[in-house]
């Protein structure tokens, strides 16, 4: 067990060392050296996922393995592994997608100048990200997290030749930064508090009411900051499309499918702890982002910025889902999404590899990833387009795809929540708005990219190929995983993932203000149903798992807390179980629609040509600038936040200049002036004190010098007049 | 008159003209004699009080050693008359004032 996980750790890490230091000495620049690392951890995750989580399951499966790392007094720090469900979860997505990217990577990359370190970077990617999940301290997460970034950094910036490279990794490292130095606030917060950083100890002290109310609530959205930089949430999205000038594969593995998710992974990782002030602050930043970003991605044209808009609207979906109590469905959500989201960005690599062939063999120097430029691949690469409109159907939200169910539990779970607390109807209006702009721009892409005719003209689409099997095979397997078949086992149910394994393996745990709550006397209405409706949630959950033996319905420390079950009577139960149910059919067939609209209205805008994108376009007025613009968020930035810390670096700058080196010259300046009186007063009285006891000297000396004949004789005289006035006086 | 004080006066006398044979001659050998001419008026003092006063012999003892440092004092005394003489190529005392500040 212990070994395995090591194992799957380490050898990321050892892949790392060996390419970079000796990859240019090595066949093939190492390349394999980081596919087997990834290739054999992703079967160690299998095989762990397989006994643990398939054979053994156990709700509360927790396996921790820790080891002091620093101890002062009383206090020990301690750092280590914490392997549970959703761990294991993690491990099997993030393997299976790197194991795919990198085998991608072998076709994309070939021929780079510093292919063998583009795979060094991906080992190191992989090892970092590993490290997040099985952290089972806040402290190991944040330098993990901090890996994370760092080797996003160096990817983004990989063909650092280019500025807008460059720019894009310094982008992305400054603005993760901002939502880090939230998290770091977050985690001292927590240390002050409770004393330690072990999730498990945070979530007994948060259950022992330790820290609670409004510091609590601080706590949680500081952490969160940290999820809003690395998931790119709003207002710290911006660095994720300037992410798009990393690498494709890159882009893939990083910014679609799993450092992204590492904020929401986070994110349910503190779900326990989590109030419900501070939950909401989450789903509102979730669902904002998912429209926002959605209603970006309609208006761009570059593919990959497409994309990388739909993916920030996705982890919005899921930030949404976690912060309005629906557990499962955003961890689901991130699951499912990694699949289709890196399937979606590796077939975008696939198409943007045959675009720059055939636009090289031109001569044109017209931008192999605007869609203006690409349109009838459908007929050469078959394959990429097949794959391609898999995942692009399971993102719209399309019945019989994994999208479908994870959408639709992430929407029926909104709905629910907003049943509840009608106050927050927005909420469901953001998800279903989203939705149906989702289905819209992914399908525009899909017919401006891969149907009507090849626009730059037939010479070069003669060259354009389909590309090589390394290429393709990833973009095989991602589709095939994006296909409900394989969450909704082993109760097959194409309608709602309730009873798949999914859902049975990760039932809602209740959060910290729910179990809390149950000691305070004056329960307030919407906690008191919020409680209810968790627990509520995690037996809808399991009750259609008919051939699982049924799990206990309560996480096992709601039950070491007093919770008196007579309170919740039948009829509350059934009550709230309709609720869920009612949201959940209304939610899919909401969602259904609005998918059906968007996808008819791109249908029809490109594809029949019944409605001319040109006209609208022109009627939507500043609203389409808007879109197209990005909402100005880099220009609003701009003028703000750069330039501010340009002014302040400005004034500090005079500051500095005028008022710090001011003092010090001040400073030098009173000290040459004492010098100069403290020279004239040593030049003239000192030295005239000094002077003047010599000229007194000297003066006396020349009187005395007077008596000092050198003639015995004239001594003896003056010896004779002395003992001559002595007799003088005595006789006198 | 007492017979000390004739002693006394012609040591005086003694005194005196050994004294104006310092302070009046010019050649330092005649200096010399004056300076012997004073030490040996101070031995006559100490005979005399040692016959007049006291009864023993110890003003006798001292008017011995004066006589011997005398003996001493000539011999380094015409020992830097010699080495003034060679210096200067006289024995004028005048000359020797080679200390004048």
């Amino acid at each position: 067990m212990f070994g395995l996980v090591t194992y799957i750790l380490l050898a990321q890490l050892a892949a790392f060392a060996i390419v970079i230091f000796f990859g240019k000495r090595l066949p093939r620049g190492g390349d394999w050296v980081s596919l087997l690392a990834i290739w054999s951890s992703l079967a160690a995750a299998l095989y762990l996922f397989a006994t643990q989580m398939l054979a053994n399951y156990d709700p509360h499966y927790f396996q921790g393995f820790t080891f002091d790392w620093l101890s002062w007094g009383d206090y020990r720090l301690t750092i280590g592994y914490a392997v549970d469900n959703m761990a294991i979860m993690m491990l099997v997505v993030v393997t299976l997608v790197s194991a795919v990217v990198f085998l991608f990577s072998v076709g994309y990359m070939k021929g780079d100048p510093k292919y063998s370190r583009f795979f060094a970077f991906l080992s190191l990617f992989a090892f970092s990200m590993l490290g997040v999940v099985l952290a089972d301290n806040l402290l190991v997460i944040f330098v993990f997290w901090e890996l994370v970034g760092l080797t996003s950094y160096l990817l983004i910036g990989f063909w650092h030749e280019k500025d807008s490279a460059a720019d894009a990794g310094k982008k992305a490292f400054i603005v993760n930064r901002i939502g880090d130095a939230g998290m770091l606030i977050g985690i001292l917060f927590v240390f002050t508090t409770l004393g330690t950083l072990n999730l498990h100890e945070i979530s007994e002290g948060v259950a022992a009411g330790r820290l609670s109310g409004v510091m609590l609530t601080i706590t949680g959205i500081c952490l969160f900051c940290g999820a809003i930089g690395k998931s790119a949430q709003f207002p710290l999205h911006v660095w994720l499309p300037d992410a798009m000038e990393g690498p494709t594969p890159v882009s893939a593995l990083i910014h679609a499918a799993t450092m992204v998710a590492a904020g929401v992974y986070l994110t349910a990782r503190l779900f326990v702890i989590l109030t419900f002030d501070a939950s909401l602050v989450i789903a509102y930043v979730g669902g904002f982002t998912a429209l926002f970003a959605a209603t970006i991605a309609v208006a761009q044209y570059d593919i990959k910025r497409v994309l990388a808009y739909s993916t920030l609207s996705q982890l919005g979906y899921m930030v949404m889902a976690l912060g309005s109590g629906a557990y499962m469905a955003g961890f689901f959500h991130l699951v499912t999404h990694a699949m289709f989201k890196a399937c979606l960005f590796l077939g975008s690599g696939s198409v943007i590899y045959a675009m720059h062939h055939a636009l090289h063999h031109i001569h044109s120097d017209a931008d192999p990833q605007d869609m203006r430029n690409m349109g009838g691949l459908k007929k050469h690469q078959p394959l990429t387009f097949w794959t391609f409109l898999i995942a692009t159907v399971a993102l719209s939200g399309v019945p019989l795809t994994s999208g479908f169910l994870s959408k639709d539990a992430i929407l029926g779970g909104t709905l629910a929540f907003a049943m509840q607390h009608p106050k927050h109807w927005l909420l469901p209006v953001f998800g279903f708005s989203a939705a149906a702009l989702t289905a819209f721009y992914m399908f525009r892409l899909i017919y401006l990219t891969f149907t009507g005719t090849f626009r730059p003209g037939k010479e070069a689409e003669a060259e354009l190929h389909e590309s090589p099997w390394v290429m393709t095979l990833p973009l095989v397997v991602l589709a095939t995983l994006s296909i409900f078949i394989f969450y909704t086992l082993p109760n097959f149910n194409p309608a709602s993932p309730r009873g798949g394994w999914f859902a049975t393996l990760f039932p809602d745990p209740p959060r910290a203000y729910e179990s809390t709550m149950v000691h305070s006397a004056g329960l307030e209405g919407h906690e008191a149903e919020a409680s209810v409706h968790g627990r509520a949630g995690a037996e809808g959950g399991t009750a259609h798992a008919l051939d699982e033996p049924a799990p206990p319905d309560i996480d096992r420390r709601a039950v070491e807390t007093p919770i008196v079950h007579e309170e919740q009577s039948p009829e509350t139960h059934e009550a709230l179980h309709d609720v869920h149910h009612r949201a959940h059919s209304t939610a899919m067939l909401i969602s259904i629609f609005a998918a059906g609209l968007g996808i008819l209205i791109a249908t029809m805008g490109y594809l029949w040509a019944t409605l001319n994108p040109a006209t609208w376009q022109r009627r939507l007025g500043v609203l389409y600038r808007g879109m197209f613009h990005k909402w100005w968020f880099d220009e609003i930035y701009g003028a703000t936040a750069v330039k501010g810390t340009l002014l302040l670096s400005t004034i500090l700058g005079w500051f500095d200049l005028y008022i710090v080196d001011g003092i010090v010259n001040g400073a030098a300046w009173l000290g040459r002036v004492f010098a100069f009186i403290e020279g004239w007063f040593d030049l003239y009285i000192v030295d005239g004190l000094v002077n003047l006891t010599a000229w007194f000297v000297g003066i006396w000396g020349r009187i005395v010098r007077l008596f000092q004949g050198g003639q015995l004789q004239r001594y003896i005289l003056y010896t004779l007049v002395v003992i001559g006035i002595f007799i003088v006086l005595k006789v006198v | 008159m007492h017979n000390l004080t004739v002693y006394l006066l012609i040591s005086a006398a003694l005194f005196l003209l050994g004294l104006l044979a310092i302070m009046t001659r010019k050649n330092a050998v005649s200096v010399l004699m004056g300076i012997e001419l004073m030490l040996n008026s101070a031995g006559l003092n100490f005979v005399a009080f040692s016959r007049f006063s006291s009864g023993n012999l110890n003003g006798q003892v001292a008017a011995l050693f004066i006589v011997i440092i005398a003996a001493a004092e000539a011999a380094v005394a015409l020992a830097i008359f010699l080495n003034l003489y060679r210096l200067k190529a006289t024995s004028d005392v005048d000359k020797a004032d080679l200390l004048q500040g």
